[in-house]
């Protein structure tokens, strides 16, 4: 039984396993595809399409396509950045993102993509919509002007903490987060201790009493862009190193 | 663009700054640069700008600061005379670049706020119950608009407020014809 699927990204050889989607061989090759949906360990959304590659040369997002051998991967190109940045200048514009007070700034994946991409405005006009802010929780707040759908809590909520607490309803630009309840977040059997609340990548789920615990220059992305840990992993494969003619 | 025709000595380039929709906190990271500003005053000129509060452009400017977006028609009036009267325009902070807090307002309609500051407030005393109009007060927009929404920006430093050492990377490199290109370090939206 074969159980290595070797493959190319970028022109280099990375070796994973049958099973495997691009995204997750990527990542143990420690080769860094930008993504903001995904989360490791829970199911692939393939939503967001920030993980945008070429495979063979087709646009599919690496978090849900698998891994074949030979396959030829294309990430790090002019044409997939310019891509990936759009989607986050789009994300910027479509929601209300006021970073200066906002409790996730710093440790927000949406905010350091933009930064990794070098973003310094986004190319688009605002929309300002109107959203919903639920606080009705003791010890969680809900703020869908943050919200970009990428639905990590939906996720988490139902196939980790078994309680499926979020769900989307409507659709296009009238899609939005809401709660299994008759009426708002206090109405779940949401807890503070799920863990759907720790794979928000913005500030749109949030713990109260806890916001700007760390200083700025010391949370999570102040130092170093987001996908250092990934492209400092040390476990890659030897493989990975090969350059392959193109 | 600095030379009066008048064959005087060579002037020095001009930069002017305005402060729209903002709260003057750019404008203060621009103090922050230190014992940096001698060397800037050593090889600039400022013209409008409320550092040397001259109220009106004297020559044509090679830098244009923004601080802030346009909340009013008084904003918009003094951005555009700033995109006429400076080479090059530059959104200062994330009230220029994406509307910043006075944009919290983008979602709620203008005449909810001004009732709610005029009237309904739970700290107001107004009788009368009269929202303020007079030609003398700068109509509001029913947005707060970015700067780069109504007029060209040539570049952005975002930050609230971007940090004295963004707006010394951003002027030295513009000052010496090179192009703005922020590290990492310096890129942050708070």
């Amino acid at each position: 039984m074969n159980d290595e699927i070797i493959f190319f990204i970028d022109g280099v050889q990375v070796t994973g396993r049958p099973g495997q989607t691009i995204i997750e061989a990527a990542d143990e090759a420690g080769v860094y595809i930008p993504r903001l949906c995904h989360y490791p360990g829970i199911e692939a959304w393939g939503s967001c399409r920030v993980c945008t590659v070429a495979a063979n040369g087709r646009p599919c997002s690496a978090c849900t396509q698998p891994i074949t051998t030979g396959l030829v991967v294309e990430n790090d190109t002019e044409t997939l950045r310019e891509y990936r940045k759009s989607i986050i200048e789009m994300l910027f514009v479509e929601g209300n993102h006021f970073c200066m007070f906002c409790e996730k700034s710093g440790d927000c994946e949406l905010q350091a993509l933009a930064y990794r991409m070098g973003i310094t405005a986004p190319r688009y006009p605002y929309l300002w919509p109107e959203r919903e802010v639920d606080a009705s929780h003791p010890d969680v707040i809900i703020d869908r002007n943050r919200c970009i759908l990428c639905a990590r809590c939906v996720r988490v909520s139902r196939d980790v903490d078994g309680k499926a607490v979020f769900q989307f309803v409507e659709r296009g630009p009238e899609k939005k987060l809401t709660v299994n309840a008759e009426a708002r977040l206090k109405d779940t059997d949401l807890d503070v201790t799920d863990e759907a609340l720790d794979v928000c990548p913005v500030g749109a789920l949030l713990k109260k009493r806890v916001g700007y615990a760390v200083p700025v220059g010391e949370r999570m992305y102040d130092q170093e862009p987001i996908g250092s840990d990934i492209e400092s992993n040390t476990d890659a494969a030897p493989a990975a190193a090969t350059e392959v003619e193109a | 663009m600095s030379e009066n025709g008048k064959g005087t000595v060579a002037a020095k380039p001009r930069v002017a700054t305005t402060s729209l929709a903002g709260c003057f906190g750019c404008h203060m990271s621009i103090l922050d640069i230190d014992e940096r500003i001698l060397d800037l005053v050593e090889i600039i000129d400022f013209d409008k700008s409320p550092i040397n509060d001259f109220k009106v452009f004297q020559e044509q400017c090679v830098v244009g600061l923004i601080e802030g977006g346009c909340c009013n028609e008084e904003n918009v009036h003094v951005l555009r005379d700033f995109r006429k009267k400076c080479d090059i325009l530059v959104s200062v902070g994330d009230c220029a670049t994406m509307g910043g807090i006075p944009a919290l307002r983008n979602t709620i309609p203008l005449e909810e706020c001004l009732r709610e500051a005029y009237v309904d407030g739970p700290t107001v005393h107004n009788p009368s119950g009269e929202i303020p109009v007079d030609e003398d007060i700068p109509l509001l927009l029913n947005k707060v608009f970015p700067a780069h929404e109504v007029v060209k920006i040539d570049y952005y430093l975002p930050g609230c407020p971007p940090s004295a050492d963004a707006l010394w990377a951003a002027l030295s490199a513009l000052l010496s014809d090179e192009p703005v290109e922020l590290p990492y370090s310096l890129i942050k939206y708070d």
